[in-house]
């Protein structure tokens, strides 16, 4: 037995020091981040999943333009653009010397195969609506690109920032999913599927070359898992951390910093505008006054999250506060109700997909409905099947679910988008919006468009997803908001 | 002996087909399409139409049923949906974490509960019999996740002797790669442990009872020669029985183990693959692991065989 205790304390001991001794003698260059997903590829033009960008936007692959840490759009593979005055014509100057990571050269050639890929026959990029307006893309000279569009829109810029539209080459871009040849300031160095992808640094990056020499994204997907990495120091950062509960622990402990950013994630109570009740604007407008926004957040998201009055993120500069409109007021839903013609309440379909903003604050919604008189039927989906019946089949009466994309009150404009809100006057907004080029213009459009959707209760507004994480003390540069779902390295260094 | 083996290889031929038929269907029936969930909420129509057709999901489904199955004899488990890699890598590289821990989760488990067993049976109703009665009792009641999250808030949180998880791969070492199965592998084991153990316990007592250890007593052996050199053999039967199924277990049922550790194995492979709807992983893991069970169960058929020389006779 004796012999036991001491081949525990040997290998103990052994541990110890062969963890200690790396720390001693450098500053340290790596690091580990936890991903609470594995992102399934590493092509970010091939499907949706969120986790492809957070392993290779910024890091691997770059656009024309890049969203910076507080959701402006900055200058990316692009220096700088010109716009023709009618609103049509992009040219832009690309940086020159930029290489791919496989050695080859970047330049107009790639930008205009990139961009003719999104929209080409067959494929299979997620946000192909997005780049639906580019009607031609130009070589001009090997560092000039003049993109034409078929009509105006504002956003294109902000669009091509976007993962699905980074620059890649034509000799490797049926690769980049398991092989991703990217202009970027990391490189791929290897990926044990399932546990944990390694990134180097690009030694021949064009830019500032990143402080950093290695990245490890490990997945982490169990809370209490996730819980145990960072006690234990297994990672050193870790955004979107699965379990808000435990963030007043690391709050507490100096080895750790708590970050609660902002994200582009509008957490809404969907509703099926088509369906009725539902399709009695009271009906809607009482659901608006029976919800309890800060109870939802307190009981669901630990305190985390800004309350939203309409289907836009508060961080930006065109937001309008509209929360009052729609106060928790649970006698004027009532009310309201009685109004519509349910003074007795209803029975609907409450059809919740996996994130624990939905489960569990469905259930919170579930008892504040109940106490207007609506009862709801909770059933929890899978992703895929939510996909299926919710957002294909347009089969629930109501759900939850958190918008993640940046700046995308548009899908208000498509009457066939799954809460099915269809209003001529809403969509003439967002067609002026788009052949707007004028920022004072914008803006005032982009109002008009939050007060008409609050006006017309199309969903119950919840709040903004916050991006919670828990990082070490010591680490310096890490992205706190998330315009978009990306873990950029590329500024991030130890402070010794 | 022949004839045995040749009934036993039959219905190992059937179960493996009936198997292929079961799991296909049920995951063809499955809800959700995994082209529209890789495309996600933005995509339009007829993106989702290209990528369906370049998944080759729009074949019909008794060809498609052909073509999985005329792949799985050929070694060739197609191409992940989502990873774009063949699944046959996938399982590769998963097979060497699962498999080396369900290996040293029923060594361990073995190791612990022979003796264990033993001695609670020579013992019967000594202070060490009722002690072990006791905590294998709680070995069993004790949920293996919760024993290993305690596992990991004692020895990596607090002591920091091990990592929290993951799995370094076997290029970083063996004793790397060993150091990192060590606290899964102990979570795994003490409840197969404490199973086995009363297992043995109860199989020997019944043994013990027999004529012909009393024979044996009577020809002048002492208890612990009986016991040694003929009640522990005919009590191994129900035991092997409930190794095998424990090997099959630990294999594929894993998974829960592999969360708290996130360690990259076949349970979490197919855990991954159901809720990103990558089925051609999830039809070939689950294929595989029922067969990993079928030949185990087969195997432990043959040990019977070995072990008790009567079945080799009687079932012929």
């Amino acid at each position: 037995m004796t012999s036991i205790v001491k081949a525990l304390a040997f290998a103990g001991a052994l541990a110890v020091t062969s963890a200690l001794t790396p720390a001693a003698f450098a500053a340290k260059t790596d690091i580990n981040v936890g991903l609470p997903l594995e992102p399934p590829n590493l092509d970010p033009t091939s499907g949706a999943a969120g986790a492809i960008d957070s392993v290779t936007y910024s890091n691997i692959f770059e656009g024309l333009t890049r969203f910076g840490p507080d959701g402006g759009i900055n200058p990316g593979l692009a220096q700088s653009w010109t716009i023709s005055d009618d609103g049509l014509v992009y040219t832009f100057k690309l940086h020159e010397g930029v290489k791919f990571s496989d050695g080859t050269d970047m330049n107009a050639d790639d930008v205009k195969f990139s961009l003719d890929r999104i929209g080409a026959e067959g494929s299979t990029n997620a946000q192909k609506a997005l780049y639906a307006d580019i009607a031609s893309v130009e070589v001009v000279d090997p560092l000039t690109v003049k993109v034409t569009l078929t009509k105006p829109n504002g956003n294109i810029l902000f669009n091509l920032a976007w993962g699905d539209a980074v620059i890649v080459a034509p000799e490797s871009a049926d690769n980049n999913a398991t092989n991703p040849v990217g202009t970027g300031a990391f490189v791929l160095k290897n990926w044990a599927k399932g546990d944990q992808i390694e990134l180097a640094r690009n030694e021949n990056y064009w830019g500032e070359p990143a402080k950093l020499d290695k990245v490890v994204f490990k997945v982490i997907a169990d809370p209490n898992a996730a819980f145990a990495a960072v006690m234990a120091g297994d990672v050193d950062s870790y955004m979107a951390f699965p379990a808000p509960e435990n963030l007043p622990q690391f709050d507490a402990d100096p080895r750790f910093r708590v970050v609660a950013g902002s994200t582009e994630g509008e957490t809404i109570l969907s509703t099926n505008n088509k369906m009725p009740p539902f399709d009695n604007i009271k009906v809607r407008e009482a659901l608006a006054h029976a919800i309890d926004r800060k109870a939802i957040i307190d009981g669901a998201m630990f305190g985390y999250g800004t309350p939203i009055g309409t289907h836009f993120a508060p961080h930006h500069p065109s937001y309008v506060d509209l929360t009052a409109q729609s106060n928790f007021d649970p006698e004027k839903a009532k009310a309201l109700l009685a109004e519509a013609g349910f003074p007795d309440g209803f029975k609907t379909t409450l059809k919740l997909p996996p994130p624990s903003y939905a489960r569990r604050g469905g259930e919170i919604i579930a008892s504040q409905l109940r106490n207007v008189g609506i009862e709801t039927e909770i059933s929890n989906l899978e992703w895929a099947q939510w996909l299926e019946q919710v957002f294909k089949g347009k089969d629930f009466g109501l759900t939850i679910v958190s918008h993640t994309e940046p700046l995308d009150i548009g899908i208000y404009a498509r009457p066939d988008y799954y809460f099915q809100y269809d209003s001529a006057e809403f969509q003439k907004i967002m067609e002026d919006l788009n052949n707007a080029t004028d920022p004072q213009e914008r803006n005032r459009l982009l109002q008009v468009a939050q007060k008409k959707i609050a006006d017309d209760y199309v969903n119950g507004y919840l709040f903004q997803l916050a991006n919670t994480g828990v990082v070490n003390a010591k680490l310096m540069g890490v992205w706190e908001n998330a315009p978009t779902q990306a873990a950029d390295m590329t500024g991030v260094y130890w402070a010794d | 002996m022949l004839p045995f083996l040749i009934k036993r290889l039959v219905s190992l031929c059937l179960s493996l087909v009936a198997a292929s038929l079961v799991i296909f269907f049920v995951i063809e029936v499955v809800p959700g399409d995994p082209a529209s969930f890789m495309l996600g909420m933005n995509a339009e129509p007829d993106t989702v139409a290209a990528l369906r057709d370049s998944l080759g999901l729009n074949a019909s489904i008794p060809l498609r049923y052909w073509q999985w199955v005329s792949g799985l004899l050929q070694g060739e488990f197609g191409t992940s949906y989502t990873y774009k890699v063949p699944v046959r890598e996938l399982i590769a590289d998963r097979i060497w974490v699962s498999l080396p821990l369900a290996a040293l989760a029923l060594l361990l488990s073995t190791l612990i509960a022979f003796p264990v067993g033993v001695i609670a049976a020579a013992r019967r109703n000594s202070p060490a019999d009722v002690s072990i009665m006791g905590v294998t009792q709680l070995g069993i009641a004790v949920p293996n996740f919760w024993f290993a999250m305690l596992l990991v808030m004692f020895f990596a949180i607090t002591l920091r002797w091990f990592s929290a998880g993951g799995f370094p791969g076997w290029d970083a070492g063996l004793f790397a790669g060993l150091k990192a199965l060590t606290l899964p592998a102990v979570a795994l084991a003490l409840p197969q442990a404490s199973i086995l153990a009363r297992v043995m316990r109860s199989s020997l007592l019944d043994t013990l009872g027999e004529d012909f250890v009393r024979t044996a007593r009577a020809k002048g052996l002492s208890q612990r020669q009986a016991l040694w050199r003929h009640a522990l053999r005919n009590a191994l039967i129900p035991v092997l029985t409930i190794i095998g199924l424990q090997f099959s277990f630990l294999l594929a049922g894993a998974i829960i183990i592999e969360n708290v550790f996130f360690l990259p194995g076949l349970g979490r492979l197919v855990f991954q693959g159901i809720t990103q709807r990558d089925l051609i992983v999830v039809k070939s893991v689950i294929f595989l692991l029922v067969f990993a069970v079928i030949l185990v169960t087969f195997i432990v058929d043959m040990t019977y065989a070995i072990v008790d020389p009567r079945l080799r006779r009687a079932r012929a």
